[in-house]
Formats: structure tokens, sequence, C-alpha cells
């Protein structure tokens, strides 16, 4: 006898369905800046992801052209807002490069240490903001009232808390404060405290755990081949950081380790960054103790090299003295005189290897200036990470990429 | 019982006393998660609103903030996204508020009050047995428990019909994930509770609570039960670590996504209401209810090294403490369910589910496994 359901394939009976398809952004609370994700979805699960960036898109490499060489400074601290001193010191080597001038010890510790300090606030606030995509807001408060500490140093350094601008051709715009190296050093271990307690509410929870270690896979061929670098790539197993793999400013000088994921998951890139943490406060204390080793008054004491063409003269000299008038109009309104070349120069940004190409035709304005902006490339990963996966896990995912939209779209 | 009128005006104080006190504690209770994740998170917390009198400020510990947030919800436009269902659409967020509240119905708050009696000792001379008592719960229905499981379930329907009737993806996303969350969970919150039904004996939570001040707290004779049904009912309240059906981060603000001030308003009084009736669930079924250790109706009775020593009270003290210590025990089950909120993560959908029908659902059934082993070796039958 024939069974009844013999007819009956289950495929067929399966109601029909066709993917939804979704604009994610580029409004949307959690995207980080602006961004549109167009995604097809089958119920919960993404089955093909179009990643559109540009929505922040400010010509910022056409305006860096229009005004002279100093004045590019501003927009780099708008590139990746998060951590402006990394750029700042970008730009300017890159400049300098290509002025073949090396600034005095003093500022070359001293923006090593800031870099170091942007970079601890990138990374706080981008492992507090991934924490909280994931629904736990507690870590990312707290992060964010030990970056406030940070915050506070780099005020009384640069006058400002995000956009200082605090890099210029051939020094810095200030000298440190007395207490400085004092104060970092307060600051760190009580830092550390925080991201530590931050730690404890999340690496021991099951549910972050789950929610982290193995998803928004990228594998060490994919991430190499998109460009990716910065703690995405790191992240995959791959060992490569500018500040070790070349060296430069002070970075040589000071004993400090890369740490390398293996997964490439967000747990792996979490991972990455919080110890990066770690070893940014060891650049740090030991910046410190190199600054105190320098002699007062001494040529390397400086926090600009003493060139006229390069650096404005005091403003006592501008008020008082005819030449330093001249001086100072001649600098501002036609610029820095750079040699005719082309250049490019990259340093470890927040995200990964941030890179000037800068031409110039000679004169006081660039002919053109190109920023390689990391988390462009990373962001170029994010669809192959998210598909196949489901819809909660994109905002994390995409969060622990860091995009930051002023240096992504530019 | 008492009957006649003084039944139906002690019924209507009872009612009004629930739903008035229920809906302002829930914007109490804003103020209070708003304090508490404050206090969590290392920062200041609502302090700014405040009423000026004769030119002094009054802050009052920032409680004015919640009153300013619902003047401010009621003042505001109230719009209605054009593609809506327009019906559904405003009918949601009642249906997702009036049954936690309906829920109370059954739940006794305090033991019966003898109006006759308030100032004697129970069961002392004088003490006049014929009068009658008024309960401490609304409705005397004998499904008791069973109109906490129809209430509570219909509660879904609120979350999925503004999903769907607001003609919004992320709305639909939202109410779909939250449909499913409770659905799944409902079938864990009721077989969690047959252990103790089987324990009680009974379905009305006064016997229940009877039972309790008789032999042992709930929590005790029921603990993998007490377990299962706090997750549950965590679950049920859609908050995080459950609450991806709002999912902020990822599907805006999910089933409520198109709602405006004073709708969504009663959205959030809902959930926070529903915090409270689980907790007073959760206190009735394994707390003991409205019982104070060591206070039995006629006063305390401690009983150490064998020497008792009893403290006899007046019958309307003992309902007063009797009545408050509900309300300290409720208090605290809403607080630890605040500081999870501000501790945990959030599941990921299918994280949920598997939750649920893998290990939640299971655990359940060998509870009711076990449970019933163990009487039938306790009863001998």
């Amino acid at each position: 006898m024939e069974s009844i359901d013999q007819e009956l394939d289950e495929s067929e009976l399966e109601l029909p369905a066709e993917p939804m398809t979704l604009n994610m952004g580029p409004s949307h609370p959690a995207m980080h800046g602006t961004i549109r994700m167009v995604l097809k979805l089958d119920g919960e699960t993404v089955k093909a992801c179009d990643v559109q960036p540009g929505y922040l898109h400010r010509a910022q490499e056409k305006m860096g052209e229009r005004g002279t060489w100093q004045q590019f400074f501003p927009y780099t601290d708008r590139l990746n807002y998060v951590s402006p001193m990394l750029n700042n010191v970008g730009y300017a080597l890159a400049v300098e490069k290509l002025l073949g001038i090396t600034v005095p010890r003093r500022a070359q510790i001293l923006r090593v240490i800031h870099g170091e300090l942007a970079r601890i606030s990138d990374h706080l606030t981008c492992n507090g903001a991934m924490a909280m995509e994931l629904g736990a807001f507690t870590p990312f408060l707290w992060f964010i009232k030990a970056r406030e500490w940070l915050w506070e140093i780099i005020e009384t350094q640069t006058g400002a808390r995000m956009t200082h601008s605090y890099g210029r051709i051939g020094g810095l715009a200030a000298r440190d404060t007395e207490d400085f190296g004092a104060r970092c050093l307060e600051v760190m271990p009580k830092m550390l405290a925080v991201a530590t307690e931050g730690e404890s509410l999340l690496l021991k929870n099951r549910i972050f755990l789950d929610r982290t270690q193995g998803v928004g896979i990228l594998s060490k061929k994919r991430a190499v081949s998109m460009g990716a670098s910065g703690p995405v790539l790191r992240s995959t197993g791959v060992d490569y950081d500018v500040r070790k793999d070349k060296p430069y400013l002070t970075y040589g000088e000071v004993d400090f380790d890369v740490p390398v994921g293996e997964d490439g998951d967000n747990y792996d890139r979490y991972m990455c960054r919080l110890e990066e943490i770690r070893q940014s406060v060891r650049i740090v204390e030991q910046s410190i103790a190199l600054l105190n080793k320098i002699e007062k008054g001494s040529p390397e004491d400086e926090v600009s090299v003493k060139d006229p063409r390069v650096v404005l003269p005091p403003k006592e000299d501008v008020y008082n003295t005819i030449e330093g008038t001249i001086n100072h109009f001649k600098l501002i309104m036609e610029g820095v005189q750079i040699p005719a070349g082309e250049v490019y120069q990259y340093t470890e940004g927040g995200n990964g290897e941030l890179g000037f190409m800068i031409v110039s035709r000679g004169g006081g304005n660039p002919w053109r200036i190109r920023v390689r902006a990391p988390s462009f490339f990373s962001l170029s990963a994010v669809s192959e990470m998210i598909i196949g996966g489901m819809i909660a896990d994109i905002v994390p995912t995409f969060g622990s990429i860091n995009m930051i939209g002023g240096e992504c779209d530019r | 019982m008492i009957t006649g009128a003084t039944f139906w005006i002690a019924t209507a104080i009872k009612v009004f006393a629930i739903v008035f006190g229920l809906v302002n504690l829930g914007a109490l209770l804003l103020w209070v998660e708003r304090r508490q994740s404050a206090l969590i998170q290392d920062r200041m917390g609502p302090n700014r609103a405040n009423i000026k009198i004769f030119g002094k400020e009054f802050r009052v510990a920032g409680l004015l903030h919640s009153a300013a947030d619902g003047l401010k919800m009621l003042w505001k436009e109230d719009f209605v996204p054009p593609g809506a269902d327009k019906l559904l659409y405003q009918f949601a967020p009642v249906i997702s508020l009036v049954p936690p509240l309906t829920l109370f119905a059954v739940i006794p708050f305090g033991p019966s009050i003898y109006p006759d009696n308030l100032r004697r000792v129970f069961g002392s001379e004088g003490w006049n047995a014929a009068a009658g008592y008024i309960p401490l719960h609304i409705s005397v229905a004998d499904s008791g428990i069973l109109v906490v499981f129809a209430m509570a379930s219909s509660g879904v329907l609120g979350a999925a019909l503004a999903g769907s009737s607001s003609d919004n993806k992320y709305s639909l996303l939202g109410g779909l994930r939250a449909a499913s969350q409770m659905v799944s969970y409902e079938v864990t919150m009721g077989f969690s509770l047959v252990g103790t039904f089987m324990v009680y004996q009974t379905l009305r939570l006064e016997q229940m609570v009877q039972w309790q001040v008789d032999h042992a707290w709930g929590i005790f004779v029921q603990p993998l039960s007490f377990l299962l049904f706090f997750t549950a009912a965590v679950a049920e309240t859609k908050r995080v670590p459950f609450d991806a059906p709002e999912g902020e981060s990822e599907i805006v603000a999910g089933y409520f996504t198109e709602y405006q001030p004073m709708k969504m308003g009663m959205f959030a009084l809902g959930e926070l209401v529903e915090v409270m009736t689980s907790s007073a669930l959760i206190t009735t079924i394994f707390l003991g209810g409205w019982q104070f250790p060591f206070l039995k109706l006629d006063g305390f009775h401690f009983e150490l090294f064998g020497i008792a020593k009893p403290i006899y009270m007046s019958h309307l003290a003992v309902v007063i403490i009797s009545a408050l210590s509900f309300v300290v025990k409720v208090a605290i089950l809403v607080l630890l369910q605040m500081q999870i909120r501000w501790t945990l993560p959030r599941f990921r959908y299918d994280q949920i589910m598997k939750l649920g029908w893998r290990i939640l659902l299971p655990a359940s059934l060998i509870n009711i496994l076990l449970t019933g082993v163990v009487l039938l070796f306790v009863n001998g039958r």
C-alpha cells in the first residue's frame, strides 16, 4: 500500500518568499558617521549587502590644495576625529620629509606621547561603542569617563579637546607644560583600572563572548588583499605595525609589543585594541622617561626647529620688530615654501596605516594632497564580513572595524 | 467574605489603588532606573528639571525629570505615519499596557482584612469571627494563575500589532522578533510553574501564599523553577539581555520605531508595569507573597533554641507589616531586574530562541519530572 504523503515533497510546502530589501542608513542611529548599507534579508539573515560610503565627503583633499601648507592641519584634525593628533603628526612628517628637516628631539617625543594618548582614546571609544552596540551600555560610559581624563590632559597642552591642530610643520604649536609628564603618569594607571573594570564586565560574560567570537570573520588572505591595516589586519594574524616595522620619530627607542590575533573575528579585533591600549601606556611611560632625560636648554629641548622660513616667529617679535612682522606676514600669506617633489609618508594611525601622498611644485600651496585613510580599506571588507550573518551582527561588526566617516569619505 | 455594598466599595478602592498606584509607580520606576543607571555608570543622572518657588529651585533628587518627561510627551505632536493601519496602530500601545495591569487583579498583596476587628489580636478574646473579611486582591478567581498566563500571553499582541501596523521594515522586524520571543518564552513560563502547582496543589495565588506561610517559601521548595520562571519573566518584559525586539542599535527601536511621544510612553510604561507585575508574581509564587518572616496572623513568633516567645500585635499592624513586606520584596526584585539591564549585553535573536527551546524548556520539563518523583516518595502515593 502506498503511503499517503508519497506525493508531498517538503520543498514544495514552503511558502513562496522573496528577500526583503532594507536600507540601513545613511541616517541610522548605529551607523557611525554616515554610511548606507543596502541589505537583502531572508528573515534575519543577510543574503546580500551593498556598502555605500561617501555621505560625509567634504572634498578635504581638494580644500587642502586651496590653502597654504599649514592650513591643512585643521583639516587633518577632522580626518579621524577620535585621534586627531595622529593625523597631525602624519601630515607634519610628510611635509617635513619633503622639506628635508627633522624636528628637535623634544618635539619628536611629545608627538609620540600625544599620538599615543590619541590612540588610547580612539581605542577606548571604539571598544566602548562596540560593547554598546551589543547592548552593554555601562562599559561604554566607563570608557568614555577614562577618555575624559586623557582629553583633560590634551586640553591643558593644546587648548582644545578634540580638534586641537597641535601639530605644526617643523614641530609643535606650543611647549608642554611643566606638569605634563607627571599628569600623564598619574592618569595612565587610573585609565587602565577603568579599562580592566570594563573588561571584567565583558570578557567573562557568556553573552558577550557568544556575540563576538566567530562573528564577522575576515581571513588573513582577504585582509591583505583588501589593503586593510591596523587592528583589523593584525587581528587576522598579520604582524604589521608601522611603528615597529618602519619606526619613525622615537618609536625605535621604546619597547612595546604588537598584539596579533588569530581568527580575525570581532572578538580578536576587540582584544587587539584592548591590548594596544596597554602597549600605548607602556610607550607613554617610556617616552616620558626619555623626555625627562633631555638636557634643559640644549638644542634638543626645543619643540620646533629654529628656521624662520618654516616656523612662525614669537609673538613679541611680530608686534615689536619689523623683521618679525614681515616674517610672520610672509609665512601666513604665502605659506611655507616647500621645494618641488613628491613624497609618501605613512604612519600608524588609530585605524592602521595612515598615509599622506603629497605633491609639491614649489611654493606655498600643495599641488596635490592624497590621504590614504585606513578605514576606507577596512570598509571594503565589511560586506563580506556580514553576508551570511544576522542583522544583529551587522552593527557590532561594522563597529569593530572602527570606520570613521571623516577619514573614510574625507 | 464581605458581601453587598461594602464589597463593591472595597473592590472599587482596590482597583483604583492598583491601577493608580501601578501607573504612577511606573513613572517613579523611570526615575529609579535613571538614578540607578547613573550610579552604576558613574555619572550624574537626572538633576536639571526643577520648579521655582519663591526664587528657590526645587529639584527633588531628579524626580521632576520624569514629570517633565511626561508633560513633554503629552504636548508633542501625535503623528501617525501615512501608510500605517490607523486602527491597529492606535490600538497597539493600549494592548501592551492593559494586560500587565489586568494581571494584577489576581495577585494578593496582603492578608485578608477583617474590618470589624482591626484593633483586636487575631483569634484572641473578642475576635468577631462572624464578621466578614476583605481579601486583599481584586478578583477571587478559581482560575488564578491561568488568568495570569492568559493576560501575559496577550501582551505579545501589542508588540506584534505595533510592528505590523506601522508600515516600517524595522518595526516589522521588531514585531516579528517580539512575537516569536514572547510566544517561545510563554511555554517555558507555563511549564516552569507546573512544578509549583504540584507542590502547592492549587492554582489560586492566595492559596499558594497560604501554603508558603504554612510550610516554606517556594524558592526553597522549587529553586530550579524559580530560576526558570525568573528568566522567562525577564524575557517576557523584553528588557536587556532579551531586548532583541527593541534592538536599539540594530533595528532603530524595533516595534515602536514609528511611535510618537505618548504612545511610545505607553509602551515604555507597559514595560515598566510588566517589570512590576512579573516581580509581584515571582514574589507571590516563590518568595512567600506578603508573608514577613516569623510573622503569624496574631503577631511575631520567634522560635530560637526551643524558646518560643510570641509578641502579639493588633490585626491592623499585622496587615500593614505584611503589605509592606510584599512591597519591599517586589521592590528588591525590580531593582535586581534593573541591575541586570545595566550589566549584560544583548542576546542575538537566534541565541534567544536556542536558549528558550533547547535549554529552558527541557530544564522545566525535567523539573516537572523531578517534582513528580519527589512528591511520589514524600506522599507515598
